[in-house]
């Protein structure tokens, strides 16, 4: 048994919060929100040569091979920065091609990926809004060249920026719903894609794809012909984790700067932190940011080590929604007025703790998922 | 450019396989004891209450105590085994789980104090007879005015000769109709402020020390006033310095900090509900297939994995010598209430029949929730409330100002 992260982990966490606070200030934050495209390549290129991007694709693709908790690490400090950028979706891709891939693919698409060359994202909900299989609607049809897809995608992040979609489509219309889906590879130039932006609470660039008679060639089926949902599900677990650590950092932001903000601030002649509520809001926004972590790291242990993780990611994700949900809230009221304006910080975590909770399964879908896992 | 590193120690949750050994002996143990419980036997909580439940406790303790488990992270040379704070948790989940009540009342507290400030005398006369269970302990500590102040006490204690005579009033003496010693802190300077003037006694009970049942709401008998009455101990039963009592005190507190009982039996309990569930029908409906049961039961053991792995968590930060009084309150306050939510969710799912007594056949499950409903009210209060709980996190953890 052992908690603590290691010296290298540390490095990297110093490395990442440093990058961050350097190059990707609460300024730029809010000019990537406004930005309709949302991208600044020279970062992504930066982050590339840092092996951000290839921290989970291994060596001989072009990576460091390192673990889940690594990417934890990482992503808990993308989450304190509110960092704007592909790298979660492209990370998610990452997964899938590892996954279901075949050799010659992940040759020819994780070495893309981690040298920071090719933006992915995943193609998956739809205006079903459901990440269960019986969500999918969007077909793919065989014809003479390959495979024609036809439908519309929806709360895609990052595809007004990716170079390539990673499309879950219906190839068997008769089967049971988990049994008739087929991961595709979409290049995001194809004839037949059009791309809409979808305005959301944290301006997290979410889009919806129409699908009009897309061809894709047969050698861009990722895995086996209706055989997708497995590795999709597989995915979703990771996905659901991976925002988990990111919830971690924008919560363990909200703490720190509440506290410091009251130990600070001054009314009625004394630190609002030294009023007994202040301190059991604070004191319990610790506590259960502490008490979610545990479940997160869990979660992510059972990653890295290859094990069953679908209860434990569903526990972590429907608890840790909450709690940062909570938490930002407290925020803004610690913060009082100052903490509800566009200008004041808070609201940047704020407005992404309601964007993080339906992503990967809202809490009430990953507690059915426990249920289910639990047998009752 | 390389991130991380081959073959170093990383991030593990797994037990090693001594560990994994230790929890099948315990489990295979407690699963054995559990088979002789009285009939309806509700966990640790009703061993004082009824003289079976006594003779129950007292045959496991004294099996328990001979195998040297009561002393697992004792250095080997007070009779301990030398375990970490890892493996007694291990312990301690598993009795807890199993309901089998093997600790005796306030063993870690005496002897934790004398460990730690305890002449070689004392340890040599003491220690070896709690652990082998021979001693039932009173604890002294809380008074009616002073409860989570407790360094406000007043229980005086004189110095008169060879003893010391105690005067004054404790409550909340848990156990304390089935003790044979008893621990006081008592005030020995009262020119010093609060918790510098205290001093640690341990004693067996005698002339000058009465007990009047303080009957818990539920009807049990498990908590007692004390009233001390020129009550005389030996000044070598005064464990550490004079006026350093309040040191001796929190050593006890100190040794095993991370609760896990209330995680660990909860998670039990929960399962019981859940099993419950399953099996009963409202309006022709299994109740765990109605959708805001079901959201109520993941809630709970999202709640109970979450409390689990936070008290391991602070066994190992134990284990590596950190200070964990922060962690420990954090964990103390979130499990307790986590008990009470437990109760108040199980008889609410249960409607009518949720607060139907055990006396009753119509009782389910023994009428064990609505026990643990009356019983739990007390757990956020007992050995520090939800809000010291709380300020500790602030003061000490936020490093928040006091005033």
């Amino acid at each position: 048994m052992d908690f603590a992260f290691t010296e290298e982990q540390e490095i990297l966490r110093k490395m990442a919060r440093d990058f961050l606070a350097k190059e990707f200030p609460k300024t730029l934050v809010r000019e990537m929100e406004e930005d309709p495209i949302g991208f600044r390549p020279d970062i992504w290129k930066k982050m590339a040569e840092l092996g951000w991007m290839g921290l989970i694709i291994p060596e001989e693709y072009g990576g460091s091979s390192c673990g889940f908790v690594d990417l934890i690490v990482l992503l808990e400090e993308m989450g304190r920065a509110c960092l704007v950028s592909p790298f979660l979706s492209t990370a998610i891709c990452t997964f899938l091609l590892l996954d279901a891939g075949s050799g010659e693919q992940k040759r020819e698409w994780l070495s893309k990926i981690a040298s920071g060359e090719k933006v992915f994202t995943l193609a998956l909900t739809e205006p079903s809004a459901s990440y269960n299989a019986s969500g999918v609607s969007t077909k793919a049809a065989e014809d003479k060249d390959g495979y024609i897809i036809n439908g519309t995608k929806l709360f895609v992040h990052d595809a007004q920026v990716a170079d390539y979609f990673l499309c879950a489509a219906r190839t068997n219309l008769w089967s049971p719903p988990e049994e008739g889906i087929t991961v595709f590879l979409v290049d995001a130039r194809s004839q037949g894609i059009k791309i809409t932006p979808l305005p959301t609470i944290a301006d997290d660039k979410q889009n919806e794809i129409l699908f009009e008679r897309v061809t894709v060639p047969k050698g861009n089926m990722i895995g086996e012909l209706n055989a997708g949902w497995p590795a999709v599900k597989k995915t979703l677990d990771r996905a659901a984790a991976a925002k988990c650590a990111e919830m971690i950092g924008g919560a363990d932001w909200t703490v720190e700067n509440c506290v410091a903000y009251a130990r600070e601030r001054t009314q009625f002649d004394k630190p609002i932190g030294s009023f007994g509520i202040i301190q059991h809001y604070l004191a319990e926004m610790w506590a259960e940011i502490g008490h979610a972590r545990r479940l997160v790291y869990h979660a992510g242990w059972l990653i890295e080590q290859g094990l069953p993780c679908a209860k434990e990611s569903a526990m972590a994700k429907a608890r840790m929604s909450e709690v940062y949900r909570h938490c930002t809230r407290m925020g803004v009221q610690i913060f009082g007025g100052i903490g509800t304006t566009r200008e004041h910080d808070m609201g940047l975590y704020y407005r992404r703790a309601r964007q993080a909770l339906p992503l990967f399964g809202s809490p009430d879908f990953c507690r059915e998922r426990v249920a289910c896992e639990m047998g009752f | 450019m390389n991130l991380c590193m081959e073959g170093g120690v990383k991030m593990d949750f797994r037990f090693t396989p001594e560990q994994e050994a230790l929890r099948k002996e315990f489990t295979e143990f407690c699963k054995e004891e559990a088979k002789s419980a009285p009939e309806g036997w509700i966990g640790g909580l009703a061993a004082e209450e009824t003289d079976e439940g006594w003779a129950y406790h007292q045959s496991v303790v004294k099996k328990v105590a001979a195998k040297g488990w009561l002393c697992l992270p004792w250095p080997e040379e007070y009779g301990g085994k030398g375990h970490g704070p890892v493996e007694q948790l291990i312990f301690n989940e598993v009795m807890a789980y199993y309901r089998v009540p093997a600790i005796p009342f306030h063993f870690m507290t005496v002897a934790a104090g004398i460990m730690v400030y305890g002449t070689e005398e004392q340890k040599k006369e003491w220690l070896p007879k709690i652990a082998r269970a021979e001693i039932n302990w009173a604890e002294g500590l809380s008074e009616p005015n002073a409860g989570s102040d407790l360094a406000s006490l007043t229980t005086t204690a004189v110095a008169d000769g060879a003893h010391y005579v105690i005067n004054g009033q404790k409550v909340w003496t848990s156990g304390a109709h089935r003790a044979d010693h008893i621990f006081i802190l008592a005030r020995t300077d009262p020119n010093e402020p609060r918790h510098k003037g205290l001093t640690f006694f341990i004693n067996k009970i005698g002339p000058g020390i009465e007990f009047r049942p303080l009957i818990f709401m539920n009807g049990s008998h498990f908590y007692n006033e004390t009233f001390i009455d020129d009550f005389r101990v030996p000044r070598e039963n005064v464990v550490g310095k004079v006026n350093q009592g309040w040191y001796v005190m929190m050593a006890g507190r100190n040794f095993a900090r991370a609760n896990i009982a209330f995680a660990a039996g909860g998670k039990r309990d929960l399962e019981d509900l859940i099993e419950y569930c399953k099996e009963t029908q409202e309006g022709g409906e299994i109740l765990a297939k109605k959708a805001l049961v079901r959201h109520r039961l993941v809630e709970l053991a999202i709640d109970f994995e979450a409390a689990l792995k936070f008290a391991y968590y602070i066994a190992w930060l134990q284990s590596k010598g950190k200070d964990i009084a922060v962690e420990a309150a954090a964990c103390g306050y979130y499990a307790s209430e986590l008990n009470l939510r437990l109760a108040n969710t199980a008889i609410e799912i249960m409607g009518l029949y949720g607060t139907v007594t055990r006396e009753s056949n119509w009782a389910p499950l023994c009428g064990k929730f609505q026990d643990l409903c009356q019983w739990s009210s007390g757990f956020t209060i007992a050995g520090g409330t939800t809000e010291i709980r709380k300020n500790i996190i602030a003061w000490q953890g936020l490093k928040l100002p006091r005033d």
